[in-house]
C-alpha cells in the first residue's frame, strides 16, 4: 500500500488579469485555493475559470508536456504548468504564488501571449532539413546510433518559449535570436543529413541577432522542462563556428581566441592584454574606466602578472591539446 | 571543530583586477581560522569564452587545476563564480563519462598528472555555509552591520544550472529563491535587501561584444538594489563586481538612470563583521567608493 497520502494546503494565487481589447493596464486577482499534492499548475488554472472566472484564458492542449501551449510564469519562474507540480511550487517558493504570462509586455488576453516574435526567430534559422535528396532513393539514408547522439537531445524541443521568454537578452535585444532558436539550429547543424551547415552557421554568426550576444546566464539550461540545456548547444555552435571556418575577425571571437593565447603565454589571464586583443582600435573607448581603474590599484601592467607555477606543463598541454583553428 | 583546510583556486580576477578580493579572502580566512593551500600551479578556467573555441583544450586545462588540489588531498574552493562553474562543470563532465575522462588523462599524464575525481570543488560562500556554519560566523561577529541594508548580489553561475551547483553544495540553493548571501548578511548583522535582480545577470560576459546590453543589466541590477533603499550591494563574484563597481557611467546612460552603489565582496563583508581594518580588506580599490567605513 502507497504511504503517498494525498494532502491538501491552503495557497494564495495573485493572478495576472488582462484584456487588450478593454484594459488599458493589467491588474492582479487573488484567488484563495485548498491545492493538493497530486495537482498540476495547469490544474489551478482550469480550476480558475471553471469556479471562478469563465473569462480567465490561457492556452492548454495536450497535458502531456509535449505541445508546449501550457507555458506561464509562476512567481517570475518559466514553467510548463502541465508538467509542473503545485508541490513543488509551493516548496520552492512557498504558499504566495504569483501567477503571470511568460511575458507581460506581450499579453494579450490574461496568460495569452503573442508569440510572434519567437516564431520569427525560429523561422529564421531554417528550422528544417535541407538536403538535396534523390527524388527516387534505392537506399534510405541511414543515420548511425553515434550520428544520432550528436543531436544531443535538442530534437526535444517543444518551442514552449520557456527559454526564450527567460532569456534576458530577448527582453533588450529585438533582433537576438534566443536560445530556442539556436538550439533549433543545431539541431539541425549537429544532422549529418543536413546540408545548409555553413550557410545557417554564417546567419547564426551575425551580430545582434547571433550567438555572440548570449550573456550566457544559464536562464535557459535552468528552465527547459525538456532538459535540452540550450546554453550547451549555444557553446557547441560556437564550436561549429570556429571548427568549420565560418568565424570571421570580431571582438567576439578574438575574444575567445585570446583565451588560448593569454594561458598559453601565462597560465594566467593577462586581462588588459585580453581586452587589446579583443578590441584592437576599439580599446579608446575603454580607456577613461581604464585609467580610474589605473589609479585605484585595479589594473596590473603585462609585466606585472604573476604567472602560473610549472608553466611549461600548462605550454605543453596548450600545444598538444588544442585542435580549434582560427 | 576541527580546522578547515581547502585548495584555493584563486582563477585570474582576483590577482589582477580585483586585488582586494585576494586581500579579503585571505583576511577572512585567517579570522576563521581556515587554512588556505594556494594552488599557484593554476591556469585560467577559461571563463566560460575558451569553451566556446576549444571546448577539450578547456577540460584539459580544468581537469589540471584539480588534478592539483587532488594531489594536496584537499577540496578545491574557488572564489569566482564563473571558475566555480567552469570547474564544477569539468569535474561533472569526466566523472559521467569514462571515455572523456580516459581523452583528458591521456593528455595529462604528457606532463605527469592524472585527473582522478576525489576532490570536491565548492564556491568559498558554500565553504562558509556548509563547512564552517552560519551560527559560528553569528558568534563572531564583532561590528554588526546592523545599520545597513545589504543587498544581495548572487551572480549567475553560483546558482544555474542548479542541477550541476546542487551536487556541491549540501543545502541546495534555488535559484528562483536564492538564500546564502541573504543569511550570511543577516549572520553579519546586516538588513538583507529583496530585490527582483538579485539573482538575474550582471552582464559580464557580453561585455565587449554585446555591451548595451550587458550595460542594461547592470543597470537595472543597480537601480533594483537602490529601488530597494539599500545602502551597498554584496556580491561572491569578482566579475559580477567589476560590473556593477567600474560600469556605473555606461549602465546610467543605458538605462537613462544614475545609478552607482558600493558593491562589496562578500569576502569584505564577512572581513567588516568580523572587525579586519579598511587596508586588510582593500576597500580603496573600488571606483564606486566605499564611504560609510
Amino acid at each position: 500500500m502507497s504511504t503517498n497520502a494525498i494532502t491538501t494546503q491552503k495557497v494564495n494565487f495573485n493572478v495576472f488579469r488582462f484584456n487588450s481589447d478593454v484594459d488599458y493596464l493589467p491588474y492582479y486577482e487573488k484567488y484563495e485555493m485548498e491545492v493538493t499534492s497530486e495537482e498540476v499548475v495547469l490544474d489551478i488554472l482550469n480550476r480558475i475559470k471553471w469556479d471562478h472566472d469563465g473569462s480567465f484564458s490561457y492556452r492548454r492542449s495536450c497535458r502531456h508536456g509535449i505541445c508546449g501551449a501550457c507555458a506561464i510564469q509562476v512567481n517570475g519562474r518559466q514553467t510548463l504548468a502541465c508538467k509542473e507540480s503545485m508541490s513543488d511550487m509551493v516548496e520552492l517558493f512557498g504558499n504566495e504564488l504569483t501567477i503571470e504570462p511568460q511575458s507581460k509586455k506581450r499579453a494579450v488576453k490574461d496568460m495569452i501571449i503573442d508569440k510572434g516574435d519567437f516564431w520569427e526567430k525560429h523561422d529564421a534559422i531554417k528550422p528544417y532539413l535541407i538536403s538535396d535528396v534523390e527524388e527516387h532513393p534505392e537506399h534510405e539514408h541511414l543515420v548511425t546510433p553515434a550520428e544520432a547522439e550528436e543531436l544531443n537531445e535538442a530534437d526535444l524541443c517543444i518551442q514552449c518559449g520557456a527559454c526564450h521568454y527567460a532569456c534576458p537578452v530577448v527582453e533588450i535585444n529585438d533582433d537576438f535570436f534566443g536560445p530556442a532558436a539556436f538550439a533549433k539550429a543545431y539541431r539541425f547543424e549537429a544532422d549529418v543529413r543536413d546540408d545548409a551547415h555553413d550557410e545557417r552557421l554564417q546567419e547564426l554568426h551575425a551580430e545582434k541577432q547571433g550567438l555572440w550576444d548570449c550573456v550566457k546566464c544559464m536562464e535557459c539550461a535552468e528552465v527547459c522542462p525538456k532538459d535540452v540545456d540550450p546554453i550547451s548547444k549555444i557553446t557547441s555552435l560556437h564550436n561549429m563556428l570556429f571548427k568549420e571556418g565560418v568565424a570571421t575577425s570580431n571582438v567576439a571571437t578574438r575574444h575567445a581566441v585570446g583565451f588560448k593565447h593569454s594561458i598559453a603565454r601565462n597560465g594566467v589571464l593577462d586581462e588588459g592584454g585580453l581586452v587589446l586583443y579583443s578590441e584592437m582600435a576599439g580599446i579608446v573607448k575603454h580607456v577613461p574606466v581604464a585609467l580610474k581603474m589605473f589609479s585605484k590599484g585595479k589594473i596590473v601592467p603585462p609585466w606585472g602578472i604573476t604567472k602560473s607555477d610549472n608553466l611549461d606543463e600548462i605550454k605543453k598541454l596548450v600545444a598538444s591539446s588544442s585542435t580549434a583553428k582560427f | 571543530m576541527e580546522k578547515l583546510k581547502y585548495a584555493l583556486f584563486t582563477g585570474c580576477t582576483a590577482k589582477q583586477s580585483t586585488p582586494e578580493q585576494m586581500l579579503s579572502t585571505m583576511a577572512v580566512a585567517d579570522k576563521l581560522g581556515i587554512e588556505l593551500v594556494e594552488l599557484t600551479e593554476a591556469s585560467c578556467c577559461g571563463a566560460s569564452h575558451l569553451q566556446d573555441y576549444d571546448d577539450f583544450l578547456s577540460l584539459v586545462l580544468n581537469a589540471r587545476n584539480i588534478a592539483y588540489a587532488e594531489k594536496h588531498g584537499l577540496t578545491m574552493v574557488t572564489i569566482c563564480n564563473t571558475c566555480q562553474l567552469n570547474t564544477a562543470m569539468t569535474k561533472h563532465r569526466l566523472d559521467n563519462n569514462a571515455d572523456l575522462k580516459a581523452r583528458v588523462n591521456e593528455k595529462l599524464g604528457e606532463v605527469g598528472l592524472e585527473y582522478k575525481g576525489t576532490s570536491l570543488v565548492t564556491h568559498f560562500l558554500y565553504a562558509i555555509i556548509d563547512d564552517f556554519g552560519l551560527d559560528k560566523i553569528k558568534e563572531m561577529v564583532v561590528t554588526p552591520l546592523s545599520q545597513f541594508n545589504i543587498a544581495p548580489f548572487y551572480g549567475c553561475h553560483n546558482i544555474r544550472p542548479s542541477e550541476l551547483q546542487n551536487e556541491t553544495h549540501k543545502t541546495p540553493e534555488n535559484p528562483y529563491n536564492p538564500t546564502s548571501l541573504d543569511d550570511l548578511i543577516i549572520a553579519c548583522g546586516g538588513q538583507n535587501v529583496d530585490y527582483e535582480e538579485k539573482n538575474k545577470c550582471c552582464g559580464f560576459h557580453a561585455e565587449l561584444q554585446a555591451p548595451h546590453t550587458a550595460a542594461v543589466l547592470t543597470g537595472n541590477a543597480i537601480a533594483g538594489a537602490m529601488d530597494g533603499n539599500a545602502d551597498w550591494m554584496v556580491t561572491p563574484c569578482p566579475l559580477c563586481h567589476l560590473k556593477l563597481d567600474t560600469q556605473t557611467a555606461h549602465a546610467s546612460t543605458a538605462i537613462g538612470r544614475d545609478v552607482a552603489l558600493p558593491v562589496l565582496h562578500m569576502q569584505q563583508m564577512i572581513g567588516l563583521a568580523l572587525g579586519c581594518t579598511s587596508e586588510e580588506l582593500g576597500l580603496k580599490h573600488h571606483l564606486t567608493k566605499v564611504d560609510f567605513v
